[in-house]
């Protein structure tokens, strides 16, 4: 298990078309990729759950990568969000 | 062949496919079934059908209002792969044995709740979203033939009657006409068919149930005529009459470009009115040479909360910044019992036209007016705005607006957030307010006349009322006396004065405004260049 943390930037917060993207990305690996926020959490690889935890712009969250691609995933995940959001 | 006859309110002539609208249904019941698999491959067609319906209005979407505003259908397909959600639709389906229809609506209403009761405008917006795409696909399990209005070819619309919300969310590009059962002359339906440039007749005594979506039909915007099933003969006759028309209008687009000037060289600002952000596209083809009147409404319909201040902001920015630096008059939330939101929570009333609406909401409920002002204000600093204020009938209400703008202002200022406070006017739109103009003319910076509103309360005629028709004179003296009076009122105070009304439109007064000295006409884009050719063989 591999994680980070990561304060988001956007000033809408996690909306819908970057959580989409992020979605695509985090499909993109085979390690269970988790995101919490304020002690809610969201598989990455499902929109609406993702968007539910309503992140906003200074939050914070913690992303958990599980599995044989953890490092990768963790990596491209970050890379995602200092990107976009 | 069937021939029909009804009240033509746009001129034009279109030859094409029908697509009947059955008044919306979205009661779904609940259908049990012995065979889930099936059902569940059901849904997996309306799915795909949904991302490919999707693509197509993303890619439409992204030529004619760019690619920031289409991003909403690239969402919607995002929403539509979403894992939970078709897990959901699936357990319903398995667990309660229950159809398609029936489970989508129970998912989509579930997690559409999910999003109304977060503590995020931006994300209860979302639950919009999420009912739009469980509509989609309810409507494609169903086969519903309004779905069809963004996978098909270009069609003629056949309605029992069209809605503002309705009319606001159709993709205006693939509608040839407009034919409804129901509606007078002034009614949504008329007003959308003079902005779109298409013909359109109302008060047709159709049977929409027994005609069926795709059947090959001829609106006569001339003749007032809808020709259902027609003869090969007449098919070649309309195709000609269509050419013809093109080459009319190909003649028209030469004056695009050209100034709006009489031969002696008086300048008329023609402007143009339109209710939505997706229709600029209108207003740039046809060269307005700025937006006279922007109907705010569409961001309070259609929705289920008030839109938020990010909201609105972004929205009005956008305009502006499509606009470049053109005059963008905005007018402040008129909204009453006849456009009704239901989140507003407003009675129902007898006489919506004379009842509790417009600036009224706004001064009674002063935070959703002071939410809407916040966001122009600091839209305008991108951009060349001008606010103005519906149904003013006395100066008290003027004073009662400013010192709102006072307080908004001080927040501004207590924050630091950067605004900037537009050109403020008053629309003219009841008796009162003309028979005061010299006085309101001293406190605000224009005036426009809304000679739709005027003139149903000058001559006590309901507009909505189709069997008054008859006795509704749009060129009635009186309405031409108080044009003439607000314009020499906003002139004596050094103020200018426009029509943004349906008769700003009517050619055979230009020449007449012009001489009243009139200084702007909005109308529908659709008018801007007939308008033009008009004002430049005048003298």
């Amino acid at each position: 298990m591999k994680k980070f943390d990561y304060v988001i930037k956007d000033e809408i917060g996690i909306h819908a078309r970057p959580a989409g993207l992020l979605v695509k990305e985090a499909k993109k690996y085979e390690s269970k990729i988790v995101i919490t926020k304020d002690g809610k959490s969201a598989e990455a690889t499902k929109l609406i759950a993702v968007m539910s935890l309503g992140v906003k712009c200074g939050q914070t969250i913690t992303v958990e990568a599980t599995g044989p691609d953890e490092d990768a995933a963790c990596e491209g995940i970050e890379k995602f969000l200092s990107e976009h959001l | 062949m069937r021939e029909f006859a009804g009240k033509s309110v746009y001129k034009g002539i279109v030859l094409g496919p029908v697509i009947v609208l059955k008044k919306n249904d979205y009661r779904v019941k609940r259908e049990k079934t012995d065979d889930a698999e099936a059902e569940i491959r059901r849904v997996e067609g309306a799915v795909a059908q949904a991302q490919a319906q999707l693509q197509k209005l993303y890619e439409k979407a992204v030529k004619e209002v760019g690619e920031a505003s289409a991003a909403i259908f690239e969402v919607h397909q995002m929403l539509l792969e979403d894992e939970d959600f078709q897990e959901a639709v699936n357990n319903t389906i398995r667990n309660e044995g229950v159809k398609a229809e029936y489970a989508v609506a129970v998912t989509g209403d579930n997690f559409s709740e999910v999003f109304e009761g977060m503590d995020d405008e931006y994300m209860k917006a979302r639950a919009a979203d999420i009912r739009d795409i469980s509509n989609r696909l309810i409507g494609n399990l169903t086969g519903r033939a309004e779905e069809d209005l963004d996978a098909a070819g270009p069609a003629i619309i056949l309605a029992d009657d069209l809605s503002p919300s309705e009319t606001v969310q159709m993709d205006k590009k693939k509608i040839l006409a407009l034919v409804t059962v129901r509606g007078s002359a002034n009614s949504h339906t008329a007003i959308l068919a003079r902005m779109m440039n298409i013909p359109a007749l109302i008060g047709v005594p159709l049977d929409l149930e027994e005609i069926c979506t795709g059947t090959e039909a001829i609106v006569d915007g001339y003749g007032g005529k809808l020709i259902l099933q027609p003869s090969l003969e007449l098919k070649e006759e309309t195709e000609k009459k269509i050419q013809d028309e093109r080459e009319k209008l190909q003649l028209l687009h030469e004056l695009k470009g050209k100034k709006t000037v009489t031969k002696s060289g008086r300048k008329i600002h023609l402007f143009a009115n339109i209710g939505s952000v997706s229709d600029i596209g209108y207003v740039l083809e046809n060269d307005a040479e700025g937006i006279g009147l922007f109907r705010s409404e569409f961001l309070y319909l259609g929705k289920t909360a008030l839109p938020s201040e990010e909201e609105q902001f972004n929205a009005y920015r956008q305009v502006l910044q499509m606009m470049g630096g053109r005059k963008v008059i905005i007018r402040t939330l008129d909204i009453g019992a006849d456009k009704q939101a239901d989140y507003l929570n407003l009675d129902k009333e007898a006489n919506p036209a004379m009842g509790y609406r417009a600036i009224r909401i706004c001064l009674k409920q002063p935070d959703i007016f002071k939410t809407q002002l916040r966001a122009l204000f600091r839209a305008a600093l991108y951009g060349n705005l001008a606010v103005m204020y519906p149904m003013i009938i006395s100066a008290d209400e003027v004073k009662k607006i400013y010192e709102i703008v006072d307080e908004v202002k001080k927040e501004f200022e207590e924050t630091g957030i950067p605004y900037r406070i537009p050109e403020q006017g008053v629309m003219i739109e009841t008796p009162a307010a003309v028979m005061i103009s010299d006085e309101l003319a001293q406190m605000v910076d224009f005036f426009s006349i809304g000679t739709n509103d005027l003139t149903q309360y000058t001559l006590a005629i309901d507009r909505q009322n189709e069997k008054l028709d008859d006795f509704y004179d749009a060129h009635h003296p009186a309405i031409l006396r108080m044009i003439r009076m607000v314009t020499d009122n906003a002139h004596k105070h050094g103020k200018w004065a426009g029509i943004c009304g349906e008769l700003g439109a009517d050619l055979e007064l230009t020449e007449e405004f012009v001489k009243m000295g009139l200084d702007e006409l909005s109308v529908a884009p659709s008018m801007i260049l007939r308008i033009r050719k008009k004002i430049t063989e005048m003298d």
